[in-house]
């Protein structure tokens, strides 16, 4: 590398940041938290899923048309949770007429 | 999309329209270019509602029987989950550094940043499948071979932490023969810049390769801390 690219150096940026992330989830993992635990660890995987995303996957340069398939793809994947999480909690809600 | 790739880093390089790399059904390398990265994210798109059902299903019995997934958990070795998560941080760094590469032509550079995606990719697996090995010394393999200690159950029902070491397997492996894929998809790239054969008119395959890669690495980011860290590992 003895011509710089700016890309580079954004690569090697996101690299060095992604690997602290690492760190940090494993260790808060062995702090006590409480239910926070669960939520840090998956905020700091939705962090570096944005870094690998925008900067590796290049989603920061490409235009709309990409943006709407990954987004498309996360709206069907929260629709596919969210109503099979609504029957599997509302399940207990009501009891059956039972014999 | 032209105005799209004014001022865009990553537009394609301008070459001949004559270039030997354009498919007769394009009109220019740019829209070829767009075409087959369009084309990788569709297909990505599907691969997460291929992991998605399996993220469902985690979460809805995690709920139910959340001692056992905590006990199972806790049984996996944290350090192996760790290393596992830099290596392949480490591969998406050197994959999108090979499809730098690429875009600049640089052919050796590109064919030693390959072999070592391919490299962490494989160290990757070998901590995997050695992980699977003290799975199945301790009696945890459900359906095969499962018979856990009661200092492994952890006061959970045996029953629960199966359930939960369904899980592990099923994401864990459906995780692996992705990676098996990306490696072997890897591979054909290497032999393909080896001959010469990926020029900066035609680098979008070495770009569509890096996409699936990273996308297995972004399914890691998530089952390290959804299998390896619930609850904490404080106790």
């Amino acid at each position: 590398m003895s011509q710089q690219s700016p890309l580079v150096r954004t690569y090697t940026l996101v690299f060095v940041a992604l690997l602290m992330l690492a760190a940090l989830t494993t260790g808060i993992a062995y702090i006590d938290l409480g239910p926070f635990n669960t939520i840090v660890a998956l905020a700091i995987a939705f962090i570096k899923m944005c870094l690998v995303g925008l900067f590796f996957m290049e989603l920061l340069y490409t235009h709309g048309l990409t943006r709407i398939v990954v987004l498309a793809g996360f709206f069907w994947l929260a629709l596919m949770v969210s109503f099979t999480l609504a029957d599997a909690f509302s399940r207990s809600w009501i009891s059956p007429p039972g014999p | 999309m032209s105005e799209s790739a004014a001022g865009n880093p990553l537009a394609a390089p301008p070459v001949h329209r004559a270039s030997p790399a354009l498919r007769h059904q394009f009109e220019e390398l740019q829209q070829q270019y767009d075409a087959s990265n369009f084309g990788m994210w569709v297909f990505l798109a599907t691969e997460i509602m291929f992991f998605g059902g399996l993220f469902t299903a985690y979460i809805i019995y995690r709920s139910m029987y959340y001692s056992g997934f905590v006990a199972g958990s806790h049984g996996l070795e944290g350090g192996f989950g760790a290393a596992m998560t830099f290596i392949l941080l480490a591969s998406s760094f050197t994959m999108v550094m090979s499809v730098h590469a690429a875009r600049e032509g640089k052919r050796a550079m590109l064919i030693v940043l390959l072999l070592l995606t391919i490299f962490l990719g494989i160290a990757f697996l070998g901590i995997k499948f050695t992980e699977y090995g003290h799975k199945w010394h301790e009696q945890m393999v459900p359906g095969l071979n499962f018979n856990p200690s009661v200092e492994e159950l952890r006061g959970a029902p045996a029953s629960a932490v199966e359930l939960f070491m369904c899980f592990y397997f099923f994401m864990t492996g459906l995780h692996a023969l992705h990676m098996i894929i990306g490696i072997g998809l890897l591979s054909v790239m290497t032999i393909l810049a080896w001959r010469g054969k990926i020029r900066r008119d035609n680098y979008d395959r070495i770009e569509v390769s890096g996409l699936y890669w990273h996308f297995v690495d972004i399914i890691w980011i998530y089952l390290f801390p959804l299998l390896y860290l619930i609850g904490g590992r404080y106790k």
